[in-house]
C-alpha cells in the first residue's frame, strides 16, 4: 500500500488532540491500545484497489478528503428528532450521537437482572477489567486499516453484556446518529457485544443521519458469543448518499454457538460493511444473511470473511443484491477452513438484480481450505427483472409500478425469510418496504418498449 | 355491438411477419376455438391481446367493447375485461398466490371504482374458487405458481380466471400437457362461467379440449390468417384429417406471402 499519494498526516494532529482531551483517569492499556493502532494507521494508510481485499472499492476519495476528530461536544439533539428512527417492542433503545453514547436519549428501562447495557466509555470507567478483557483482542488491526483507525480513535460505542444464562426475547436497539458538520468529520463507534454462555440476544445496530455533509462513519463491533450463546446481530444502514460508512463486525465464537448476522444496507454512498466470523469452537453455526439495495452512484461493498476454525462447524452465507442506476455491488464472500477444522459445512450464495445497464456488481468467491474432510460450495447469479413474471402479474390487472414493486419485494423476501420472526424483522421487513417502494417508481428503469424479449434471467457466473 | 373486433390485424415480432391479417368478431355469450398448427399464430393473438409489448402491432385494429385496445397497457386490459390463461404460468417464488390474487382483484376493482376486498371478504370467494378446481388449498399459500405440477399451474390459472371475472377470456393452449382428469377439473372450472356477458377464446392445437368445452364457432388459424371457419364438426374434422391438407391450400390460396 502506498501512501505517496495520501495525505494522512492530520489524522496524527486529530490523534494527538484526541488524546490530549482524554479523561485523564483512563487506564493505561487503552491509551497504549490507541497508539499501536494509530502506528499501524500511519504505516499503512488507506487500502488501494492494488490490494485484493480492495480490488473493487476504490476509497482514494476518503484518502483525499480531510476527515477530521468530531471532538466530544455535546449533541443537541433532542428526543423529538429521533422520534421516526424509534422501533416498536424493542427492549432497549441505545442512542450514540456522532459516535458517543447519551444517555438522556436512551430508554433502558425494565432490563432484568445480568444485562449491562451502557456506553463503552461509561464502563472502560466502572468495569475496566471485563472491557480489557475483550477490547481490540478479536479485530485485527493489521488485516485492514480501517479498524487500526478505529481503534486508535476508540472511545465510545455500545457496550452490551449478558451474563451467563441471560435470555432477552425484545431485540436491543442501538441507533447511531450524525449530525451535520462545516468540514468533514469522521465518527469511529466502538461496540462491544459480549453474550455469555447459554445466553441470547438480538441486537440491531442502525446507522443514520439528521443532516447530509460529508462524514466518515468507521464503526469497529467485537461481538463474542460464548459456549452455546445465541446472537442475532442487525447492522442496517440507512444514511444519506452523500455519507461514507465503513463498518466492521467480528465475531468470535465459542463451542456450539449460534450468531445470525444480517446486513441491510439502504443508505450510504460510499459503503464497506465487513462480516468476519470465527468460529473457534466445535459445532459452532453462523448465518450470515444480507440484502444491498443501491441505486444513484452509490457504491456498496460486502466483505465476508468466515473463519472455520475447529470441527463440526457450519456457515451458510446468502446475500442479494438490488441495483439501479449507476450503483456499483461488491460481493467478496471469502472462506477460510483452518487445517483443525474437520466436517466444516459452508456454504455461500450471492444473487443479484441489475435494474438498469449501467448498474454493475462484482462478486467473488475465494475459498482457502486447509483441511481434507470438508464441504464448501459457493455460488453467484447475476440477473435482471423477469419480464416474463412483470407481464405476468400486469396482465392480471397490477400496474407496473406496482408490479415491479412486488417482483423487488419477492427478491428481498428471501432474506427476510431468513431472519426469526420477531419485532426486530418486523422493522427490517418495514425499511425494505419502504426502499422498495421509491425504487419501483424509479424512471431508470426504461425498458417498458422492450424491442425483443428478455428471455434471460439468471445468468449463472460462479 | 360485438364484445370483441378484430380487423385486418398484422403482427411482427423481431421483423417476421406472424400474423397477416385477422378478422374475428366475437360476440358476448359465444365461445370461439383458434386451431392451427404450431407456428400458425394462435399464441401470437393471444399475447397481442393480452397486450404484451413484445409484439408489434403492424396494421389493423382491435375494438373491445368499443375501446381500442391496441391503445392499453396489459393491465389496463385487464381491468377492462381481458383475461388470458397462459400456456406457460410462471413462477414467481416470494409472492403467495393468495396475496397476489387479492391484489389483482383489487387493482381491478380499484379500476372500476370499487372498494377494495379486504382478506376476511376475500376468504370465502377465494375458498369457494378453489373447491371449485378441486385445488389443495395448502397450495395457496405457497408462492405463485412455485413447485406446482403442469396441472397445478393450469388449474391455478382457471382459478384465477374464476375470480377475477372476465369479460373476454382467453385460453392459451390450456390442456396441453393435462392429463384427462386435470382436463375435466379445467373443463368444468371453465364450463362454469360460460355466461351471456361473457366470451371465450379457446386456442388450442387439439380438438381434445372441445369434446369438453364446446364451443359454438372453430377458427382455424394457417401461418398467420384465419383459413376456414366453421362449427364444432370442423374440429373433428381437423383431428381426423391434420392440418396438412388445409396448410397445402393456404399455400396455394397465397403463394406470394408463403
Amino acid at each position: 500500500m502506498s501512501t505517496a499519494t495520501q495525505n494522512i498526516d492530520h489524522y496524527l494532529r486529530s490523534f494527538t488532540e484526541f488524546q490530549q482531551q482524554a479523561a485523564e483517569d483512563e487506564p493505561g492499556w487503552l491509551g497504549r491500545l490507541r497508539e499501536a493502532a494509530l502506528a499501524r494507521f500511519l504505516e499503512t494508510g488507506f487500502p488501494t484497489t492494488r490490494d485484493e481485499d480492495w480490488r473493487f472499492t476504490n476509497v482514494s476519495v476518503i484518502a483525499r478528503t480531510p476527515f477530521a476528530w468530531a471532538g466530544r461536544k455535546a449533541s443537541g439533539v433532542s428526543q423529538a428528532a429521533l422520534g421516526s428512527w424509534r422501533i416498536q417492542n424493542s427492549a432497549a433503545q441505545l442512542v450514540f450521537v456522532d459516535g458517543r453514547w447519551v444517555p438522556g436519549l436512551s430508554a433502558l428501562a425494565g432490563l432484568g437482572k445480568g444485562v449491562t447495557l451502557s456506553g463503552l466509555k461509561d464502563q472502560i470507567g466502572k468495569q475496566p477489567e471485563l472491557v480489557e478483557a475483550h477490547l481490540g483482542r478479536y479485530v485485527d488491526i493489521r488485516r485492514d486499516p480501517f479498524p487500526a483507525l478505529n481503534t486508535a480513535f476508540a472511545e465510545d460505542g455500545a457496550f452490551v453484556h449478558l451474563r451467563r444464562g441471560t435470555v432477552l426475547a425484545e431485540p436491543i436497539h442501538l441507533l447511531f446518529v450524525s449530525t451535520a458538520g462545516e468540514t468533514p468529520r469522521m465518527i469511529h463507534p466502538r461496540n462491544l457485544l459480549v453474550v455469555e454462555e447459554e445466553s441470547q440476544a438480538t441486537v440491531l445496530e442502525e446507522y443514520v443521519s439528521l443532516a447530509g455533509g460529508a462524514v466518515l462513519s468507521n464503526g469497529v463491533t467485537e461481538l463474542v458469543a460464548g459456549e452455546s450463546a445465541h446472537v442475532v446481530h442487525y447492522m442496517i444502514v440507512r444514511e444519506p448518499q452523500d455519507a461514507f460508512h465503513i463498518s466492521t463486525l467480528r465475531i468470535e465464537q465459542g463451542r456450539s454457538a449460534a450468531v445470525a448476522s444480517h446486513s441491510l444496507l439502504l443508505g450510504g454512498g460510499l459503503v464497506r460493511n465487513n462480516v468476519h466470523p470465527v468460529l473457534g469452537g466445535e459445532g459452532g453455526e453462523c448465518l450470515i444473511n444480507g440484502l444491498f439495495v443501491g441505486d444513484g452512484h452509490q457504491h456498496l461493498d460486502n466483505y465476508m470473511l468466515v473463519e472455520h476454525a475447529r470441527p463440526h462447524s457450519s456457515s451458510r452465507q446468502f446475500y442479494n443484491g438490488i441495483l439501479d442506476g449507476h450503483a456499483h455491488g461488491v460481493f467478496h464472500g471469502r472462506i477460510v477452513v483452518h487445517k483443525d477444522a474437520q466436517k466444516t459445512d459452508a456454504k455461500q450464495t450471492n444473487r443479484n438484480l441489475l435494474l438498469s445497464d449501467e448498474a454493475q456488481i462484482d462478486t467473488k468467491p475465494q475459498l482457502e481450505i486447509y483441511a481434507d474432510d470438508v464441504k464448501c460450495t459457493h455460488g453467484a447469479t447475476i440477473g435482471q427483472m423477469d419480464e416474463n413474471s412483470l407481464f405476468y402479474l400486469r396482465s392480471r390487472g397490477i400496474d407496473r409500478v406496482a408490479a415491479r414493486r412486488l417482483l423487488l419485494s419477492a427478491f428481498a423476501s428471501e432474506c427476510l425469510a431468513r431472519m426469526p420472526a420477531d419485532a426486530a424483522r418486523a422493522h427490517a421487513g418495514q425499511l425494505i418496504h419502504q426502499h422498495l417502494l421509491s425504487l419501483a417508481n424509479s424512471p431508470s428503469q426504461g425498458s417498458a418498449e422492450l424491442s425483443q424479449p428478455a428471455e434471460r434471467t439468471w445468468e449463472e457466473v460462479g | 355491438m360485438s364484445l370483441l373486433e378484430i380487423k385486418n390485424l398484422h403482427v411482427t415480432v423481431g421483423g417476421h411477419a406472424i400474423l397477416k391479417g385477422i378478422d374475428l368478431t366475437v360476440n358476448a355469450g359465444e365461445v370461439h376455438s383458434i386451431m392451427g398448427p404450431n407456428g400458425s399464430g394462435k399464441s401470437t393473438l393471444a399475447q397481442v391481446l393480452s397486450r404484451r409489448e413484445t409484439y408489434q402491432v403492424t396494421a389493423g385494429e382491435v375494438v373491445f367493447q368499443g375501446k381500442d385496445l391496441l391503445a392499453m397497457k396489459p393491465e389496463e386490459a385487464a381491468c377492462e375485461g381481458v383475461f388470458m390463461a397462459f400456456q406457460y404460468p410462471v413462477e414467481i417464488p416470494g409472492i403467495g398466490n393468495a396475496y397476489f390474487l387479492r391484489a389483482a382483484l383489487n387493482a381491478i376493482r380499484k379500476y372500476r371504482g370499487e372498494d377494495e376486498m379486504d382478506a376476511i371478504d376475500f376468504l370465502p370467494l377465494f375458498r369457494e374458487k378453489v373447491k371449485l378446481l378441486d385445488m389443495d388449498e395448502k397450495l395457496m399459500n405457497r408462492s405463485l405458481n412455485e413447485g406446482f405440477s403442469g396441472g397445478e399451474k393450469k388449474r391455478n390459472e382457471i382459478l384465477q380466471m374464476a375470480v377475477l371475472q372476465p369479460k373476454l377470456a382467453i385460453l392459451d393452449e390450456t390442456d396441453s400437457g393435462l392429463d384427462i382428469d386435470a382436463l375435466r377439473v379445467v373443463a368444468k372450472g371453465v364450463n362454469a362461467m360460460r355466461s351471456p356477458e361473457r366470451a371465450m377464446l379457446v386456442v388450442t392445437h387439439y380438438q381434445r379440449l372441445l369434446n369438453h368445452i364446446v364451443p359454438d364457432t372453430v377458427h382455424v388459424l394457417v401461418d398467420g390468417r384465419i383459413v376456414r371457419s366453421g362449427g364444432p364438426d370442423l374440429a373433428l374434422e381437423l383431428e381426423e384429417k391434420g392440418y396438412g391438407w388445409m396448410e397445402a391450400e393456404a399455400r396455394q390460396a397465397a403463394p406470394a406471402s408463403a
